[in-house]
């Protein structure tokens, strides 16, 4: 009976006078969403962007697909009538109250919209005529213009829409109006959580993922990219850089004090990854770390990795407790994917005791040991490279 | 250069094999339960393959029913039994280091009220017969143990084994998942006492997905798929005809010429382990004396230091395809059972690979890949964690 939604934004109402790129960019993610899953027509019109499904359309898969639009705050499932005709549309309406509604004994109003002023009634008018229907036809009905427990919708159109349900959105920005940010993705169940936060902001993602073969298996390497593809969904698109970091990490490890190894791993991947950012166009660099979680999360571990980048770094679960990112992360349904066993190259070669509270100095002195030989397994890694297009 | 050796996961679908199943699949696709001419003519396939297999173990084709490999197999034998059977006992022993696809249906069965016992293994990973017969009881109904082991290749001696459980019972049906022994040993069911059997068709060349469950005429099991009736009832659901063609034909070619193919695996075996041997810090796993004592087909060796996930993608990236543990384990990492059932060396649980060949194994893919161990070993034990 659905045949179309009516899609309402919150924020994007707060824009001034570059609030037609909002919209438009909105209008955009949702026919892109629904691209992937029929044909589904999707207009920007008077402050607002209405979706009109196929013939075979499925209720709740859409619902789905325009729950992962960020931008939207309520889905509006409406109910067209395929008329005119007033006695058409008086019997619609009814049958909608009837179907839609288990018990007919809420407060309710009628707001009215006709799009043609040629049509013989005024809004008002129908409102009036519409309530007085509703009224006679289920008795225990009553009229509260202020305070209603429920509005029902009429717009005249070519054909007659009607809707008085609103299903929550997941807010946010449309993704690609706030720029383009370097998510640093692990197999782990941070970073993909970090990344589904970032694009929340409106933000667009790319990704860097650092493999280390043979000491982390093509399988880690296929988990990442099946995480990649699961919050494509929301982030859109996503081009992710598969970087072999494997004798960068062994050089480390021979040459660096091994309660260092991890921090001064994670500069490496920092540098690499901001060199991917700046040559697409990214405005920062993203990260799923949450202070303290591990040794090199600490504020002193975080200062160490920072100092080496020139752009800033987004931490959006800084604050964030384990099971609260547990809890996103299964709600993403990546979850399932990141508690896959296999190693990812943070996990091998950690020291038995790391250093939680290294000295910016002390790094800088151990990373000298690595000498100039570094800039040209750097070098390598940023051209070996492979980028992988997800989504 | 490529070394494929995990012909324990899986082997290499012969010419053969792929013929018949092409032609199966494209003009003789009948359903064999038609009753016109199409029906007929896949229905013969059905029964050559069931020919084959029989002839294979000096059995008749009834006694045969297709299952969709080792797995199915080995479930249909361990509830089919614990079913028919339930009223004379439920109690069923297995060894300690069966395949998941037996273990799992007896925890299945354990729930269901069964009484499940399992028999350790020796160092050799050999069952030991008198904690065996200790084990047996006047309610036991099923006594289920690997010919070979799919982790380190040890051999049983299932005659014996089989005659003192019936000696001291003689109601026990004796069933074994010889998944890796079929097509290695030419097995003879009703001599070695044996009442069903499970053999896997992609160990042996045959496609995925086929397989068969032998079953001694006389022994009364229930099924564990119910509907058409197909397959006298013991496994309904339209037959695999290109797996089953496919499966008849690769245990047709794999008994030909049978006893030169074994010998020559040997010859692969005792190369692969000198080599091994040459190597420091290498131990190889479970092998006996004389070398025929142990399967032809399988090499299990630990390596000091290293991890075998780790040495297993090295040898990856230079075409060497082994296994750590076993394939069918490794989607849940976890250290291997076998290997801690015959005793290895705790800090070995997880280093150990498994080599295994097939009848297309070549002598200079084992040295390649000995070359390639020799080279790698020493780079990989400088980065094991400190």
């Amino acid at each position: 009976m659905y045949r179309a939604f009516l899609i309402k934004y919150a924020e994007i109402g707060l824009k001034g006078k570059n609030r037609y790129i909002f919209e438009n960019a909105l209008r955009d993610r949702v026919q892109a969403a629904l691209d992937r899953i029929g044909r589904y027509h999707v207009v920007r019109e008077q402050g607002r962007i209405f979706v009109e499904c196929p013939e075979d359309s499925d209720y709740d898969e859409t619902v789905e697909a325009l729950q992962k639009v960020f931008g939207v705050s309520g889905i509006c499932p409406v109910v067209v009538i395929d008329s005119m005709e007033w006695d058409d549309i008086t019997g619609g309406v009814g049958a909608y109250v009837e179907e839609f509604y288990e018990e007919q004994n809420f407060t309710f109003k009628v707001e009215a919209k006709r799009a043609s002023k040629q049509y013989p009634m005024t809004s008002p008018e129908i409102c009036a005529e519409m309530g007085a229907y509703l009224l006679g036809r289920f008795p225990a009905l009553r009229v509260d213009v202020h305070h209603p427990e429920v509005s029902i919708h009429v717009e005249l159109r070519t054909k007659t829409y009607v809707y008085s349900k609103t299903i929550p959105g997941p807010c946010g920005m449309p993704v690609g109006t706030g720029g383009k940010a370097m998510l640093l993705l692990s197999g782990g169940i941070d970073s993909p959580v970090a990344g589904y936060m970032i694009a929340k902001r409106g933000v667009a993602v790319e990704a860097t993922y650092f493999h280390a073969p043979p000491y982390t298996s093509e399988r880690a390497k296929q988990k990442v990219v099946d995480l990649a593809r699961i919050i494509s969904d929301y982030t859109g698109p996503i081009r992710l850089h598969v970087v072999n970091f494997t004798d960068i990490q062994l050089s480390i490890y021979e040459n660096c004090p091994h309660e260092e190894l991890t921090i001064i791993m994670r500069r490496y991947m920092m540098r690499i990854a901001e060199h991917f950012a700046k040559k697409s166009d990214c405005l920062a660099l993203v990260t799923g770390e949450s202070i303290g979680q591990v040794a090199s999360q600490t504020l002193q571990s975080l200062l160490a990795t920072n100092a080496v980048c020139g752009l800033p770094v987004f931490r959006p679960l800084i604050g964030f407790d384990k099971q609260e990112i547990v809890t996103i992360a299964k709600k993403l349904k990546t979850f399932e994917t990141s508690i896959e066993p296999y190693e990812d190259c943070c996990t091998i070669f950690v020291a038995k005791h790391p250093v939680t509270k290294p000295v910016l100095a002390d790094i800088e002195k151990s990373e000298q040991l690595l000498a100039e030989k570094i800039d040209g397994l750097m070098e390598t890694a940023i051209q070996t490279a492979e980028l992988i297009r997800v989504g | 250069m490529e070394a494929y050796l995990d012909n324990a996961a899986t082997t290499r679908v012969s010419d053969g094999v792929r013929e018949i199943m092409e032609r199966t699949m494209a003009v003789d696709f009948g359903n064999p339960s038609s009753k016109h001419r199409k029906g007929m003519e896949a229905e013969r396939y059905l029964r050559d393959a069931a020919e084959q297999a029989a002839k294979s173990l000096r059995a008749e084709p009834k006694e045969i029913v297709f299952t969709s490999g080792g797995t199915e197999a080995n479930n249909l034998a361990l509830i089919g039994t614990a079913l028919a059977m339930r009223r004379r006992g439920k109690h069923l022993i297995a060894a300690q280091f069966e395949h998941a696809s037996v273990n799992s249906p007896l925890l299945f069965l354990e729930e269901m009220g069964f009484d499940i016992d399992f028999v350790p293994v020796d160092g050799q990973g050999h069952v030991c017969l008198s904690r065996l017969c200790s084990l047996v009881r006047p309610d036991t109904v099923l006594v289920s143990l690997m010919y070979v082991n799919n982790e380190i290749g040890a051999v049983q001696d299932i005659a014996a084994l089989s005659a003192a459980v019936k000696k001291k019972n003689p109601g026990v049906l004796f069933h074994s998942d010889a998944v890796q022994a079929y097509g290695k040993y030419r097995i003879h069911p009703k001599k070695e006492g044996i009442d069903l059997l499970s053999v896997s068709g992609h160990k042996i060349h045959g496609p995925k997905g086929s397989g068969f469950l032998y079953i001694r005429e006389g022994v009364r099991i229930r099924p564990i798929l119910w509907g058409g009736g197909q397959q006298r009832g013991l496994r309904s659901g339209t037959e695999n005809v290109p797996a089953i063609a496919g499966l008849g034909c690769a245990v047709r070619e794999i008994y030909e010429e049978h006893e030169s193919k074994i010998s020559r695996m040997y010859g692969l075996k005792e190369h692969l382990i000198g080599r091994l041997a040459a190597l420091p810090g290498v131990t190889v796993n479970a092998v006996s004396e004389p070398i025929t004592g142990c399967a032809p087909h399988i090499v299990s060796a630990s390596f000091e230091g290293v991890r075998s996930e780790v040495l297993l993608h090295a040898l990856e990236e230079r075409g060497v395809y082994v296994s750590s543990g076993s394939a069918c384990s490794s989607n849940h990492p976890g250290i291997s059972g076998s290997l801690r059932a015959i005793g290895l060396r705790e800090d070995l649980l997880d280093s150990t690979l498994r080599f295994s060949f097939s009848v297309y194994t070549r002598e200079n893919e084992i040295d390649y890949a000995a070359l390639q161990l020799g080279e790698l070993l020493p780079v990989l034990r400088r980065y094991t964690k400190r």
